[in-house]
């Protein structure tokens, strides 16, 4: 076994996924010659060629476009964001063109658009932000966004197979940090629209994603060891499909939910976790509903103010200790 | 000639049978004409072969029946029939159809450029000498995402033919508002593209620089463009009455009717008498009155058939409302 780090399981099943299948393909910004702005993609030029790792102009829609046009032929792109901030020039491409195209004419496309987001790196308004809630609101898109390496790895190449446009949030903060054992070419699928129990409890539910599923698990081990309150964290893993069965199921145990996420508050999924959780689970509940995400400010630089922007472990800890005690 | 004779009359009667059908009502929202373009349109989409792709922009419907579109399908696109290509969920030549090598456009225009390039990109990986071809106004050339496109299609050198349409007018603004390009032949310069200006109310002089254009990309030598010069002599749609139009300018491009100008070469040329031309255009008529009759017949989609379609697995697909599913159930009750 070896330690396997999130961004190599990235790299890994965009590479295992190439070698299985020729339609599979890779097109971005410094992803050939450089190697990706993160060197995710090094030495894909030389191992696949120019036709299958390809360097493109600074041109996002143009990206989106070329991949949807490839997926209608049959291919299985990955459009790369160098970061997913850079995703808003392709807004159109993908909202209206990729995200429609199934609906209207009855030609799918399926692509896979992945791209680091995510803050406390300090890079930032404009390489930090968390992207979802644009497109959460957009039929005929799936999202996805890993936090562990295992995931990192089964959920993108389920996306790459996947027949519709799957949008892949992968943490820039995570990309070294997370390291897992993967054994070198095992092949993992996790199928979108699953939900995992990261961390079992009986006390309240915290329903996350991404990175903020670590600083979620800090929080529950200090809860767990100061006050004995067990949290159960549920990793959505997917963001859409949504696994609410999975967190409606976790509530109806706990009697108590606390929706986190790194994207500001207003408008943001959290809300649209605590609607579906209100229809399906109000008898259930013991308390509010609360949520805990980044302030509703752009992404900021400086290191005090970027902390102070993001929800960090104490805000988890703390809305943890108010919903157990109400 | 006689075909190309036929998809030009096609083009222009099948929308005359759109506008009477506007006017009884039968169309389902807007109309968007092709009148004074039609040659543009099928002279170039002519130069294409079995397996190349082609996206047309709004106004050339032309184009789709050249690559084998039968008409009955834009009769049922506008009047929102359950048979029609896109089954009732979108408009006007909004359809893809791989069959035919056709990419629907979208209303965000310049977009099916930047699709049109993934295409043919696929068509180069696969090493296959296939060919695409599109079009845009030269109002929808303005757009990022147009730019994008062709940046793109010259950096990768891909096998696309662009065709741009200076028609003169976008909607309410005329060119010349839009760009203080003169020349339009001078925006391919920019991405370094090859560029041959034509008449485009010229169908044969269209086809030959098309064929020129198609011939390269097809044997490697990448990406070029045709600056069609033509007049666009309807309204951008049905609602609109051009109010805004010069009179002057309107008599002059009618004096350059594509259509007309085609009659008089095959005439003049022997190609066609004046006889043959009229079988032609009888043949087009009684074509277009059974498939009007057809298509009024036949019903519109479903409404249950609105939630289905926007992901490949059925089980993912959004659920009947809530309230729907009540009242069902009181109904039942």
């Amino acid at each position: 076994m070896s330690e396997t780090t999130y961004l190599e399981a990235i790299r890994d099943a965009m590479r295992e996924e190439m070698q299985r299948d020729e339609s599979v393909f890779i097109l971005g910004e410094d992803i050939g010659l450089y190697g990706g702005a993160f060197k995710i993609t090094d030495g894909f030029l030389e191992e696949f060629g120019p036709d299958r790792v390809i360097d493109t102009p600074i041109s996002e829609a143009a990206i989106v476009g070329a991949a949807i046009g490839a997926a209608h032929m049959g291919m299985r792109p990955i459009a790369e964001m160098q970061f997913i901030d850079f995703i808003a020039p392709a807004f159109d491409m993908i909202v209206n063109f990729a995200a429609k195209s199934r609906y209207r004419t009855g030609i799918g496309a399926g692509i896979v658009i992945r791209g680091p987001c995510g803050g406390g790196a300090r890079s930032g308004p404009f390489h930090s932000q968390n992207v979802e809630s644009f497109f959460a609101n957009v039929p005929g898109l799936k999202m996805v966004a890993p936090a562990t390496a295992r995931d990192a790895k089964g959920l993108l190449t389920a996306a790459i197979r996947d027949p519709d446009p799957v949008l892949y949030f992968e943490h820039k903060f995570l990309y070294r940090r997370i390291k897992e054992e993967i054994e070198p070419g095992e092949e993992i699928v996790v199928p979108l629209g699953e939900a995992r129990t990261h961390r079992p409890g009986t006390d309240l539910t915290i329903a996350t994603y991404g990175a903020m599923v670590w600083k979620a698990g800090e929080a529950a081990d200090r809860v767990s060891s100061e006050d004995g309150s067990e949290i159960e964290i549920i990793d959505l893993r997917s963001i859409r499909p949504l696994d609410i069965g999975s967190i409606v199921e976790s509530v109806r145990r706990t009697g108590r939910l606390l929706v986190v996420h790194e994207a500001p508050r207003f408008g943001g999924f959290a809300g649209e976790i605590t609607a579906q959780v209100c229809e399906e689970a109000f008898e259930w509940l013991d308390a509010p509903i609360r949520r805990v995400t980044a302030m509703d400010t752009p992404v900021p630089y400086a290191p005090t103010l970027e902390d102070r922007y993001l929800p960090q472990t104490e805000d988890i800890v703390a809305a943890a200790r108010w919903l157990l005690a109400y | 000639m006689r075909a190309l004779y036929r998809f030009l009359v096609l083009t222009r009667m099948l929308e005359e049978r759109l506008e009477t059908l506007f006017k009884q009502g039968h169309i389902v929202g807007g109309l968007y004409r092709s009148l004074g373009q039609e040659a543009t349109a099928v002279g170039s989409a002519y130069a294409l072969q079995e397996g190349d792709w082609l996206a047309p922009s709004i106004r050339d419907a032309g184009a789709l029946y050249v690559r084998g579109l039968p008409p009955i399908a834009m009769l049922r696109q506008y009047t929102a029939r359950e048979a029609s290509p896109c089954a009732g969920k979108d408009n006007t030549n909004h359809f893809t159809i791989p069959e035919l090598g056709l990419l629907g456009p979208i209303s965000p225009l310049g977009t099916q450029l930047c699709v049109l390039n993934g295409v043919s990109l696929t068509f180069r990986q696969r090493g296959e000498p296939r060919v695409c071809m599109t079009y845009q106004g030269e109002g929808a050339s303005r757009t990022g995402t147009s730019h994008e496109g062709f940046a793109m299609a010259a950096a990768l050198d891909l096998p696309i033919v662009i065709v741009l349409e200076h028609n003169r007018w976008s909607f309410g603004t005329p060119s010349y508002r839009a760009s203080a390009v003169e020349d339009w032949a001078d925006t391919a310069g920019a991405y370094g593209l090859p560029v041959r200006s034509v008449d485009g109310n010229d169908i044969l002089e269209v086809y030959e620089a098309a064929r020129e254009a198609v011939d390269r990309a097809r044997s490697g030598g990448g990406p070029g463009v045709i600056v069609a010069e033509t007049y666009r002599m309807s309204g951008h749609a049905q609602h609109d009455s051009q109010k805004y139009i010069p009179p002057e300018e309107l008599e002059e491009w009618r004096a350059r009717d594509p259509i007309r100008r085609f009659e008089s070469v095959l005439e003049q040329d022997g190609w066609l008498s004046e006889a043959g031309l009229a079988e032609i255009r009888d043949d087009v008529e009684l074509e277009l009155t059974r498939a009007v009759d057809t298509v009024l017949s036949e019903p519109h989609p479903p409404a249950e058939s609105s939630r289905t379609r926007v992901y490949a697995d059925p089980e993912q697909d959004p659920p009947e409302p809530w309230t729907r599913i009540l009242a069902t159930e009181s109904e039942a009750r």
